[in-house]
């Protein structure tokens, strides 16, 4: 690790501030599918905060995203706007995607919200060719994939992989390795230590990091960000983490030991960032209280323009599935 | 260009291919083996495209079609074109979650924010013996799939005209090329000629039936015309060209005239394109039809390797003109 991928204390903050933003809305989502304002499949990400914050503050709006089910925290990190996001998941006309994608395919290109998929390992294939198409536009934009360990088990992470090393795309491989593929345990069906194991077979550089430490997971962003931009090819990065509910809301992860999601939860990255700033003096009490304190009412001037926000009219229904002939 | 020069059908996806990409350099073609260095495509579809605008835009890929998709599929969201070879039209099946769940719905799913107007050219049909994982028309799969487009041309200007309108359509159109009758030889296309998509052509105006076909079975109810012509039957040939979508209005328009209605394909019968094309034809003509609609597809099996078996797979002209004749004379 070289100087240049530390984290100064602004963009440590930063950081902070997103990982802030992405605990908050995980709560008040399953809090508004508990108490029936929203119903929605929500695939929580709390606990793996870490991952995309210290990674978004090393990309720009023109990076590319694709993403999965469990990725809202990739999406909010990336700067999906609060009210286009909650209208979305509400199935609401002001929703990103006219509420016709709902929460497992928002999209928002003004900020290179690409593709979110319903399906285990297909944001790779195509986070390819964006990297695929910025290379030939001769920009220095990148794309990132990311999905979790499961997806590594999946045809369409080694054939991504191999054709990103082949044509030396800028794309970044973000493993967040939850330790669960949906209710199997990651040993049960992986018979390797480490994914990032995996990048050797195809020729790119693999990182293996705590995805929970936020200078760690910053420092691996950066550097494969720094790789990519400057026409090195692609990374993979496995970002180690931990799941704190089950794989989708409702499921209570009787399959997951008592022990060790007690210990997950006891390690919880985003207290423990947020004693380490005021310890360093990179941030006060006060002054980490009040970003919370705005995470919390703009997620709840985001939901309550979400409820207020009109359905979609029957002329939604079929609409957008073709486009007009130029 | 002089309408006495002929080429071939794969001369004409050539020409329509390398016209596409001199016009708009957004335009790339990616697949297996279809570069210059390994051959410009396995039947030379695409040669000389990576020599003349570089390997840049067209360029081979490994032998990972979900991988071939995902490239193009990308790329097409920030507005490249991208017109993918998946070498046999059964391989799609390899790439069916990128096809499927992604290029036909990224448009819907995303409120209308993106689209992916690519292009994927398959190679298909029985003939040449290569059994059952080679030759499937497996065409409804797609047509199926709201969001998708699919063609299939039987002649060399349809296959220029259709190919230049996919690439420029805005959404996922699969062009469906018929392995038997790539040199198949006919007038050399217009340069820049355009086939609308949805739009059937007639081939031959007759009175007692109407033919719906595409693809091979289009030229093997050409083919059947004399021998029904000496039956006494006068028959329509409609060569529907487009499969998804349809050209409705000249097959309700031919059946409202001859009041017989014959589909024939070489997909399996059973919920193939046949299907709705005969629903539709009832539901809009029924107290106008003289007969049922009726349905020659291929018997429901594997396409078979053996010669003997796979001839009697394929809807061929003389069992055409058999079918025609039981329906007109009952």
């Amino acid at each position: 690790m070289t100087n240049a991928y530390i984290p100064d204390g602004p963009t440590q903050l930063a950081i902070y501030s997103k990982m802030a933003l992405l605990k908050i809305n995980d709560e008040k989502t399953r809090r508004a599918i508990s108490t029936g304002r929203i119903v929605m499949s929500f695939y929580s990400y709390r606990g793996q905060e870490v991952i995309p914050s210290a990674l978004a503050v090393n990309l720009r709006d023109t990076d590319y995203l694709c993403t999965i089910y469990r990725g809202i925290h990739d999406m909010l990190a990336k700067g999906m706007p609060l009210k286009d996001l909650w209208a979305e998941v509400a199935g609401r006309m002001d929703g990103t995607c006219k509420g016709k994608g709902g929460p497992m395919h928002l999209t928002y290109p003004k900020k290179g919200i690409m593709v979110t998929t319903g399906v285990v390992g297909s944001s790779m294939p195509i986070a390819n060719g964006l990297g695929w198409g910025a290379q030939l536009q001769g920009t220095d934009d990148v794309s990132i994939a990311t999905f979790g360990d499961g997806a590594a088990n999946i045809g369409a992470f080694h054939e991504a992989l191999n054709l990103a090393a082949v044509w030396k795309l800028p794309v970044i491989f973000v493993c967040q390795n939850n330790r669960y593929s949906e209710h199997t345990a990651y040993k049960t069906v992986t018979p390797i230590e480490r994914i990032s194991d995996r990048a050797a077979a195809y020729g790119m550089p693999g990182i293996h990091v705590d995805g929970n430490d936020p200078i760690a997971m910053y420092a691996a962003a950066a550097e494969a960000v720094a790789r990519a931009r400057a026409g090195e090819g692609p990374t993979l990065i496995e970002a180690i983490t931990f799941r704190f509910n089950g794989h989708v809301f409702g499921d209570p992860a009787g399959y997951i030991p008592k022990e060790e999601l007690a210990a997950a939860v006891e390690a919880d990255p985003v207290p423990r960032f947020r004693a380490k700033l005021i310890a360093e003096g990179l941030a006060t009490e006060e002054q980490l209280a009040a970003i919370e304190a705005d995470c919390d009412s703009q997620i709840e001037e985001a939901i309550t323009f979400a409820l207020n926000s009109p359905f979609p009219g029957l002329e939604e229904l079929s609409s957008d599935v073709y486009g007009a002939a130029a | 260009m002089s309408q006495d020069k002929q080429i071939t059908i794969v001369g004409a996806l050539n020409a329509a291919l390398a016209d596409a990409m001199a016009d708009d350099e957004k335009v790339l073609v990616i697949g297996e083996d279809v570069g210059d260095p390994e051959g410009g495509g396995v039947v030379g579809v695409s040669s000389g495209l990576s020599t003349r605008f570089g390997d840049h835009r067209c360029r081979s890929t490994p032998i990972s079609e979900q991988a071939i998709m995902g490239a193009a599929i990308g790329a097409s969201l920030i507005g490249f074109k991208v017109v993918a070879e998946i070498m046999l039209m059964n391989f799609t099946a390899v790439a069916m979650d990128m096809i499927v769940n992604h290029a036909a719905k990224l448009r819907y799913m995303s409120g209308g924010q993106t689209s992916v107007p690519i292009v994927i050219r398959c190679m298909t049909g029985a003939g040449l013996s290569t059994g059952g994982q080679h030759s499937d028309f497996v065409e409804a799969w797609f047509a199926h799939t709201a969001g998708m487009k699919v063609v299939a041309p039987s002649t060399t200007e349809d296959a220029y005209g259709l190919l230049r309108a996919a690439i420029d359509d805005p959404d996922p159109v699969l062009v469906i090329e018929n392995t038997p009758n790539y040199s198949a030889k006919g007038p050399a296309p217009v340069a820049g000629h355009r086939v609308p998509i949805g739009k059937a052509a007639i081939r031959s105006e007759g009175s007692d039936v109407t033919i719906v076909a595409y693809s091979r079975t289009a030229i093997e109810s050409i083919a059947a015309l004399p021998t029904m012509a000496e039956a006494g039957i006068s028959a329509e040939v409609i060569d529907l060209r487009s499969i998804q979508p349809w050209d409705e209005e000249a097959v309700l328009a031919s059946v409202a005239k001859t009041g017989r209605c014959l589909v024939v394909h070489e997909a399996v019968t059973p919920f193939g394109p046949g299907a709705e094309i005969a629903a539709v034809v009832q539901e809009r003509l029924f107290g106008k039809l003289k007969a049922p609609v009726m349905r020659f597809g291929a018997p429901f099996n594997a396409v078979p390797f053996s010669k003997v078996l796979e001839d009697m797979h394929i809807p061929k002209s003389a069992r055409i003109t058999e079918r025609a004749i039981a329906m007109v004379k009952g």
